[in-house]
C-alpha cells in the first residue's frame, strides 16, 4: 500500500480575478507533498463541490477576494453536505473581516487566512485537520 | 448494507470517486473492489490523448467530451499531470480547460499525479479506467502528462491514441524521430490558426509517407470504398490520419470525432480490438506478478539484511549485480 496523500481542491468561487494568492498557495501545498488540484478562477458554488466529488478530496481551499464570502462559503457548505463529503475540511483565504470569521467557523469553515499569513501554517493546520 | 462494487455498478458517484482514491493508493478494499468489478470491464473506448506540454490536449479533451456527450455517450477523464519528483507532491491543473464540463452528471473527470511513474501515466492509471470502465462509462479519455519523446505507455492502455502537436514545436527531423509519434493512430495538429500549422502538417505527412509507402493507395480511397467499408480491412494496415484542430473554439472536433470512431471500426474489423486487449491484459498481468514478487521478496529479505548489502554495494565491495544474486540466494552473511 502507498502512503496516502494528502488531496486539496484549490478553488477561486466568485467574480473577482485575482488568483495569484490561490497559486502561492497551491505551490506551496505542492512543496510540502501534497497533491493540488488546481481549478482556476470564476468557479460557481456547485462546479467547486462537484469537482470536490469526483477528486475524492480531504481539504477544499477557498480563495476570496470579492467580499462575497458570506454568501459562497454556506453555498459550498450545503453543498458539499448534500453530495455526502461531510468530512472534507474547507479553509478560506482573502479579505475577510475579522468579525465574519467567527461566524464562518460556525459554518464548519475549517480556518480563514488574510493577507500576510504563513504558507507553513496553512501547510501545518491542514495536515492537523486531516489526520 | 450493499457492497462498494454495487454501489459502483448503480452509479454511485461518491462511492465511484471514493473507490478510485483507494485504487489509487493500492489498499487492499481497493484491489478486492478491482477483482469483483474485473468482470464488468472491457467494454468501453479507450481514447490516449498525449503530446508535448501546451500542445492543448486538455482543451482537445474538452471539446471531444462535448462532442460524446451530444452522441449521448457517457465520458470519463482521466488527466495525468507529474509529480514532483523532490516533495512528492504535485499541482494537478487540467481541470481549468474543462470548465465546459462541470455540471453534466454523464461527465466524470479525475485527475492523477503520476507518483513516480516515468511512461506518462501513473502506476494506477490502468486501474482507475478499469473502475471508469464497471461503471459504465463508454468513452474513457486518458490525457498523459506532458510528454516528451519517448513516454509512450499510454498506447500500450488506449485502444485508440492521439498524438497532438503544436505549430512551432520542431522541424521535420523531429518527426522522424522514433518514440512518441510512432504510437500515433491519429495525429492532431492542434492551434492549426496559429502560423507554421501547414509545415507542421507537412512534416507529419512526409513522416508517414516514409512509414507507409503504400499511402498512394489512400489516393484511390473514394473509389473503392464504395461498398462503405474502411480500406484498412483490405490492407488490414492503418494509416495514422493527421487531423487539424483548433481546440479553443472547436474546430475540426466533428471531423477529429469521426476519425476517432473509424479507428474504433478499424480495430474491431481487423480484430486488433482483441489483440491489444491481449497485450494490455498481459502487461497488466506482469506488472501485477513483479509487485507480487517484490512483496514476496520483502517478506523473506527484512530491510536489515537489504541495508547491509546495500553498504557493501556502496563501498564497491559488492557489484549491484552480485548483490541481486545474494540477495534472491538467501546466501546472506
Amino acid at each position: 500500500m502507498l502512503d496516502k496523500k494528502i488531496r486539496v481542491l484549490v478553488a477561486k468561487p466568485g467574480l473577482d480575478g485575482h488568483d495569484r494568492g490561490a497559486k502561492v498557495v497551491a505551490r506551496a501545498l505542492r512543496d510540502s507533498g501534497m497533491e493540488v488540484i488546481y481549478t482556476g478562477l470564476r468557479q460557481t458554488p456547485e462546479m467547486i463541490a462537484e469537482a470536490a466529488l469526483q477528486e475524492d478530496v480531504d481539504v477544499v481551499g477557498l480563495s476570496i477576494l470579492s467580499g462575497a464570502h458570506m454568501a459562497l462559503a454556506p453555498r459550498i457548505m450545503d453543498l458539499l453536505k448534500a453530495n455526502g463529503q461531510t468530512n472534507v475540511k474547507v479553509f478560506i483565504g482573502g479579505i475577510v473581516p475579522d468579525e465574519d470569521i467567527p461566524r464562518l467557523m460556525e459554518m464548519g469553515i475549517t480556518g480563514v487566512y488574510g493577507p500576510g499569513a504563513s504558507t507553513e501554517d496553512i501547510v501545518k493546520d491542514i495536515k492537523n485537520a486531516v489526520k | 448494507m450493499i457492497s462498494l462494487e454495487e454501489s459502483i455498478l448503480q452509479g454511485d458517484r461518491l462511492a465511484l470517486a471514493r473507490l478510485l482514491t483507494q485504487v489509487e493508493n493500492d489498499t487492499d478494499d481497493g484491489r478486492a473492489a478491482l477483482d469483483a468489478l474485473f468482470p464488468h470491464t472491457g467494454k468501453a473506448h479507450l481514447i490516449g490523448i498525449t503530446g508535448a506540454p501546451g500542445t492543448g490536449k486538455s482543451s482537445l479533451v474538452n471539446q471531444l467530451a462535448l462532442h460524446f456527450r451530444r452522441e449521448g455517450k457517457r465520458v470519463a477523464i482521466v488527466a495525468i499531470d507529474p509529480s514532483s519528483p523532490f516533495t512528492g507532491g504535485a499541482v494537478l491543473g487540467d481541470r481549468v480547460r474543462m470548465k465546459d464540463l462541470s455540471g453534466d452528471n454523464g461527465v466524470f473527470i479525475r485527475s492523477m499525479a503520476s507518483r513516480g511513474s516515468i511512461g506518462g501515466l501513473a502506476q494506477a492509471t490502468a486501474n482507475v479506467v478499469q473502475v471508469f470502465d464497471a461503471a459504465g462509462y463508454e468513452i474513457i479519455m486518458i490525457e498523459t502528462v506532458g510528454a516528451g519523446q519517448s513516454e509512450v505507455d499510454i498506447a500500450k492502455l488506449a485502444h485508440t491514441t492521439l498524438v497532438v502537436e503544436a505549430p512551432g514545436l520542431g522541424d521535420d527531423i523531429q518527426a522522424i524521430k522514433a518514440g512518441i509519434l510512432e504510437i500515433a493512430d491519429i495525429m492532431v495538429v492542434n492551434k492549426a490558426d496559429r502560423p507554421g500549422a501547414e509545415s507542421t502538417e507537412k512534416a507529419l505527412k512526409s513522416m508517414l509517407e516514409l512509414a507507409h509507402p503504400t499511402q498512394r493507395v489512400f489516393a484511390h480511397h473514394g473509389k473503392y470504398m464504395s461498398a462503405a467499408l474502411p480500406i484498412e480491412t483490405e490492407t488490414n494496415i492503418w494509416i495514422p490520419l493527421i487531423q487539424r484542430t483548433i481546440a479553443t473554439d472547436g474546430k475540426g472536433i466533428n471531423e477529429l470525432a469521426h476519425q476517432i470512431a473509424k479507428h474504433r471500426e478499424h480495430l474491431i474489423v481487423s480484430g486488433d480490438w482483441t489483440i491489444r486487449a491481449r497485450a494490455r491484459l498481459e502487461s497488466e498481468l506482469d506488472a501485477a506478478l513483479q509487485s507480487a514478487l517484490m512483496d514476496r521478496f520483502r517478506e523473506r529479505v527484512s530491510e536489515d539484511q537489504f541495508n547491509k548489502v546495500m553498504d557493501q554495494v556502496l563501498e564497491r565491495s559488492l557489484s549491484p549485480l552480485e548483490a541481486v544474486n545474494m540477495l534472491m540466494n538467501g546466501s546472506l552473511k
